[in-house]
């Protein structure tokens, strides 16, 4: 990833007449690290830093109108570094659209805000997220394992975990 | 470790009450942990896990269309419903077209799914509040669906039917006779059971006000469902984003405005009148045609083709010892199940087994507004919350 390329570089054309990412290159110009379009659905790259930012605003804008969070995952990239996609998929119901947000996170020591405070709902799926991927939502209420008993050892959806032979 | 509630110091005791995993009305493994005061609910907790089986992980050792008998097993009463979304997700991925016919058998037997899941629910969550009878009868019904699943599929339960590209064989003949027998009597025990129940004091009296959640907060907790749409929201995946030619039938999305326990009951009796209406126009419309999508690459070959082709003998082999290769990407399907938006994300990375395949399952986000419900409630209401939310905790727990 090319740190100095600003949005015209990564984006398309196509990504113009795409309503939310325009309105959110209005909004904070360098938030969008990558913008891709795969069988209609469209996913933005965000900086882990301007997420929260980025979901406020997606939240509360009228005209976009993301109320409802569908859901929060991740998926783990190994060897590749950024090792780790935090995953939100959005949903605005009044107009129906969704939309994906990725984040990227380093293998060493992943964290990242927690949306809690944006959408209650994702209390319980970045739970999981921790519980099953090892990545740390800082300031979520209760972060706690969900799934799997409170003293079990690793995160069973990371790539590197041993699916054979004995615990 | 089994979760527990903290003491908030400098607060006189109170009891801390452990309901669950084996309690008959948590619908499966569901441990609640309750801080009463009195016989009021102050804090509760949810305690899950009990029947994680690392579905998400066993996606990724297997085929694509090996996944499908997962999906099966982890809603276990709309097992069709799921294998609709996750044959989607994958369909979606491939961009493959779907026959008319096997789009239509499709919208027919989730319908018929999802009568049959508010069956189940219907008759547990009167049984949970006292009344027996009604269990009797909706099992019966129930029972009548199930057979349609195996004339169709050969199983009643875990169906797998939905296969990607199409179905997993032709209907038998005569199917829909059968269809239209259960359509012909199934209205007049609808009313039966609201004859037992919607007018009933006592069931009144358990329900009506309990529970009661606004629209803003279920939204803003990501429920989904018919819950969502006791709360007065007319959100439904069915009509926002049509699937499986969705748009072409004609009905209703049933909503109330209180948000409780009664609302909850009559959205779902009223959904399963409207699952009936889309039944009925399913079958008068049934296009004729193949079942199975053209595509040699992805879609297993008749039985007698392979007989004479050696071109279907040799795709035959390359997909059950090797699988399809779907191009690289990512797709998130939702689909409407009996209990609100079930979605699938796919990553693949262009090899046969999906390279990360998550589930948003409803159950698991709704577990986060009836914890919101019961905060507040008398105990002997926690099991009216519980029933009403209609969760399943294979999905849960995944």
């Amino acid at each position: 990833m090319n740190p100095d390329a600003t949005p015209e570089d990564i984006m398309p054309e196509t990504f113009e007449t795409h309503k939310a990412c325009q309105r959110i290159r209005e909004f904070d110009a360098q938030a969008i690290e990558d913008a891709r379009e795969f069988r209609g659905e469209l996913t933005l790259t965000i900086r882990a830093s301007r997420l929260r930012g980025i979901c406020e605003f997606l939240r509360d804008m009228p005209d976009l109108n993301f109320k409802y969070l569908s859901d929060v995952t991740a998926v783990d990239l190994y060897p590749a570094e950024p090792r780790f996609e935090v995953v939100y998929h959005l949903r605005s119901l009044e107009p129906h659209a969704i939309l994906r947000l990725k984040v990227r996170l380093p293998g060493d020591n992943p964290k990242i805000e927690t949306v809690v405070p944006v959408w209650p709902g994702a209390n319980a799926f970045e739970r999981e997220v921790c519980d099953l991927m090892g990545i740390q939502f800082e300031g979520h209420p209760f972060l706690r394992r969900i799934l799997l008993p409170e003293d079990w050892e690793g995160h069973p959806l990371r790539k590197d975990y041993p699916t054979t032979g004995y615990r | 470790m089994a979760i527990t509630l903290e003491k908030i110091p400098g607060q006189e005791e109170r009891v801390i009450l452990s309901l669950g995993p084996q309690h008959p009305s948590t619908h499966g493994v569901l441990r609640l942990v309750l801080e009463l005061d009195g016989e009021t609910v102050v804090r509760s907790l949810f305690d899950i896990g009990y029947l994680h089986t690392g579905f998400e992980k066993t996606f990724e050792a297997l085929t694509y269309s090996q996944g499908i008998t997962l999906t099966d097993r982890m809603d276990y009463l709309a097992p069709l419903s799921n294998n609709l979304g996750f044959c989607l997700a994958v369909e979606k991925l491939l961009a493959l077209e779907i026959p008319a016919k096997a789009q239509w058998v499709r919208v027919l037997l989730t319908e018929l799914t999802r009568i049959q899941s508010h069956l189940v629910w219907l008759g547990t969550h009167a049984l949970e509040l006292g009344a027996m009878s009604p269990f009797l009868y909706t099992f019966r019904e129930r029972e009548e669906i199930l057979k349609i699943f195996e004339l169709v599929s050969g199983q009643r339960m875990m169906t797998s039917y939905f296969r990607i590209g199409g179905l997993a064989l032709e209907p038998p003949l005569h199917w829909l006779k059968r269809v239209g027998k259960f359509m012909k009597e199934f209205p007049a025990r609808l009313q039966e059971y609201e004859g037992l129940l919607t007018q009933n004091p006592i069931w009144l009296r358990r329900t009506v006000g309990v529970g009661a959640l606004s629209g803003e907060e279920a939204l803003a907790l990501s429920l989904s469902g018919p819950a969502l749409r006791a709360s007065g929201v007319a959100w439904d995946v069915r009509k926002s984003n049509p699937y499986s030619s969705y748009e072409k039938f004609d009905f209703n999305v049933p909503t109330r405005k209180e948000g409780d326990v009664y609302a909850r009951y009559l959205v779902r009796m009223d959904e399963m009148r409207e699952s009936l209406k889309i039944v009925r126009q399913a079958m008068e419309g049934m296009p004729e045609g193949p079942v199975k999508a053209n595509a040699p690459h992805i879609v297993l070959p008749d039985r007698e083709s392979m007989k004479t082709s050696i071109e279907a003998l040799i795709y035959h082999f390359k997909l059950v010892t090797e699988g399809f290769h779907p191009p690289v990407g990512e797709v998130y399907q939702t689909i409407e199940s009996p209990r609100g938006e079930i979605g699938f994300y796919i990553v693949s990375d262009g090899s046969p087994k999906p390279f990360r395949c998550h589930v948003r399952a409803p159950s698991f986000a709704n577990l986060q507004a009836m914890m919101k419900v019961i905060d507040g409630c008398l105990l002997a209401d926690v099991v009216a919350c519980i029933a009403s939310f209609d969760t399943v905790l294979g999905e849960i727990d995944r």
